[in-house]
């Protein structure tokens, strides 16, 4: 079989930018003509970094009507007695993509006694409302919540399938994915429309770099989003959403997977961290004496939670549930506080679609003020008390 | 027992620097690794297959003809066989096509009583290629595992949920995605087992071995498109701010109060 990747050496010039531009490292020029070796991945870094258009990317070519399937589905995730606020930022984002394509945006609610969030959704923008419940359906399961799903979206025929890229959302998207046999992108952080097609856009390589992705040639447009990257929408008081019944045929024994314990490691009363506006974290320095009192005094203040870096789980001093990186959770809070953290990319990686980031550190060479707006070199049981006491005096207290 | 684990070479992403005047990737120098949640899930498979009383597992990497040096350390780990499943036909493969070529590949390979995977791979990320693996082989899974026994015929697997934790029980054949706990280190086998790793079964398999369809797999068989690989915008250099403690919560507290976070 041809290699689907071609050079034209007529037109290669071997000036060596698709070389530099691969980031597989599967290009050199030997004799004056870019090779591609066998680490290439086809991800097309160098066709769009060739100036000559000398190299070429054989693609699949079908031509499918797919003017038949359409709306904008948001899989709405259910939390402790509401729906969960991701579910709101995926609606707004919806809502938006839907008003380009003049189609209406749909929300799918599963679960058991549900059909009361089906007001707020409406609310914050879902026109019409699948609502599915059944007893079975009160406890997230992978098959019985994929097998719901598929089945509409096999009868329905959306354009755009949008899951949260929550843990349940990534359990679920995918075993969805596969059962209609269609493509997935996963946590995308943007999402906009393109030629009338769905251009999701990801980052890889521990946010390294960033990809456009398009899925062109089947529908529906299947996408998990990062929660807390899209602004979630006004909500719009008293608006309804038409409802429509899915019936569920489920039972007992299509279970295979059974909870024998659930225990819940968040915050007692207090907010989740990746739902968390503000993010207070501490690494190695926080674990010396009351750090992490000290960073909770100031989070309590910017009514926010602690995270913290891995160190701090491994020392016992934080759960493993607030541990941000490649370990532990990704947050994208409108602000991070980040104090005696030296910025590895274990842990910039789980932080770094955090919008405003403050860093303290006593090493003026630490990596993690490249991620951050606002550095201040110094000893965080000194900046962050005469932070919190600042902002107390300010509130008038 | 009979365990197939899937591992995938990566570059060390902790080690990827990028170039501050063009904003690129550096790749000179980067070492090639096995994805750290996958070297957890061979470690647990062989954990599992000696708790179980013996067994075989077999050890699949898809990916460049390179990605032989995961399967030797897997097998160096203790894994019975490899299978590097490399041709020019499945690259470019996106989660739906890497997942069809893997389950066509297990298939081939046997019955299985368990499937095991890293949750995700550290330069893509997705965590998607174990659910789909999953369906493709009607088989069901638990995702996000970080310890797992197991029970006769069950296993028994603690899974990290959004909310805290959950511990979960199926029956084999399962297939389950591993996070890796906080205390885990990872082993690094000495040269005598790397040696006598290069002794055990390792072959290589195609599109003909697997019994694969050329137009569904690779770049051909993917629903999704990569259109552009590109530098996330570069962040401006921190503001630093001076003085003294008190000085600098004033500055820090006019930004914040400015910012609406008080």
């Amino acid at each position: 079989m041809a290699d689907p990747i071609q050079v034209d050496l007529e037109k290669c010039t071997g000036c060596g930018l698709c070389v530099k531009a691969c980031p597989f490292d599967a290009v050199t020029v030997v004799d004056k003509k870019a090779a591609i070796d066998e680490r290439c991945v086809l991800c097309s870094a160098c066709v769009q970094a060739c100036p000559t258009e000398a190299i070429r990317i054989e693609r699949r070519e079908v031509k499918v009507d797919l003017s038949a399937y359409r709306d904008v589905w948001v899989f709405a995730e259910v939390g402790e007695g509401c729906a969960k606020g991701v579910s709101f930022e995926l609606l707004g984002k919806a809502s938006e993509l839907a008003k380009e394509l003049k189609q209406q945006v749909c929300a799918v609610l599963l679960g058991h006694e549900v059909r009361r969030y089906a007001d707020i959704l409406a609310e914050n923008g879902a026109g019409r409302v699948f609502v599915a419940e059944h007893e079975l359906l009160a406890r997230y399961n992978t098959d019985l919540y994929s097998t719901v799903i598929s089945g509409l979206i096999m009868k329905h025929r959306p354009n755009i399938v949008l899951f949260p890229a929550t843990k349940l959302g990534r359990d679920l998207a995918p075993r969805v994915a596969a059962t209609v046999g269609l493509g997935l992108t996963a946590d995308c952080t943007g999402l906009s429309i393109h030629d009338g097609m769905l251009l999701q856009t990801r980052p890889a390589f521990g946010g390294n770099i960033m990809a456009d992705i398009l899925c062109p040639h089947t529908r529906p447009q299947m996408a998990t989003v990062r929660p807390n990257v899209m602004p979630k929408p006004v909500p719009r008081r008293g608006m309804k959403a038409g409802i429509v019944d899915v019936p569920v045929k489920i039972d007992q024994k299509s279970i295979r997977v059974h909870v024998k314990e659930q225990v819940k490691t968040c915050a007692v009363g207090g907010k989740k961290i990746e739902e968390s506006d503000v993010v207070v974290a501490g690494g190695r320095a926080a674990c010396e004496g009351d750090g992490f009192e000290v960073l909770q005094k100031l989070a309590d203040e910017l009514n926010g939670v602690v995270g913290a870096s891995r160190v701090a789980i491994d020392m016992n001093r934080k759960p493993k549930s607030v541990q941000v990186g490649q370990s532990g959770i990704t947050v994208s809070p409108k602000l991070y506080v980040v104090c005696g953290v030296s910025g590895a990319i274990q842990h910039t990686v789980g932080m770094r679609g955090s919008k405003l980031v403050v860093a303290v550190n006593t090493d003026p060479g630490a990596t993690i003020f490249e991620f951050s707006q606002y550095g201040i070199v110094g000893d965080l049981f000194q900046v962050i008390p005469a932070l919190t006491a600042e902002i107390r005096k300010r509130k008038g207290r | 027992m009979r365990i197939a684990v899937c591992v995938k070479q990566v570059p060390d992403t902790t080690e990827v620097k990028v170039d501050p005047r063009t904003g690129t990737l550096i790749r000179e120098g980067v070492p090639s690794i096995i994805n750290p949640f996958d070297q957890y899930a061979v470690e647990e498979a062989v954990r599992l297959r000696d708790a179980a009383g013996g067994g075989e597992i077999v050890a699949i990497s898809m990916g460049p003809p390179q990605a032989r040096s995961v399967l030797i350390h897997s097998l160096a780990l203790g894994a019975d066989r490899g299978i590097l499943l490399s041709d020019r036909g499945f690259a470019g493969a996106d989660t739906w096509a890497t997942a069809l070529t893997l389950a066509l590949a297990i298939k081939k390979a046997g019955e299985f009583d368990l499937v095991l995977c890293g949750m995700q791979a550290i330069d893509g990320d997705t965590a998607q290629v174990g659910p789909e693996l999953a369906q493709l082989l009607g088989i069901p899974q638990i995702t996000c595992v970080d310890k797992v026994d197991l029970d006769g015929k069950k296993v028994v697997a603690r899974k990290l949920v959004d909310e805290g934790f959950e511990v979960l029980e199926a029956k084999m054949p399962v297939l389950l995605t591993f996070m890796t706990p906080s205390d885990f280190v990872p082993s690094n086998p000495p040269f005598s087992k790397i040696s006598k790793a290069q002794k055990k079964p390792l072959e290589t398999w195609g599109i003909k071995e697997v019994d694969g369809d050329p137009e569904k797999l690779g770049l051909k068989g993917s629903f999704t498109t990569v259109t552009k690989v590109y530098s996330p915008p570069r962040r401006e250099k921190a503001v630093m701010l001076e003085g003294s403690p008190e000085e600098i919560a004033r500055k820090l507290a006019d930004i914040l109060g400015k910012e609406g976070f008080f």
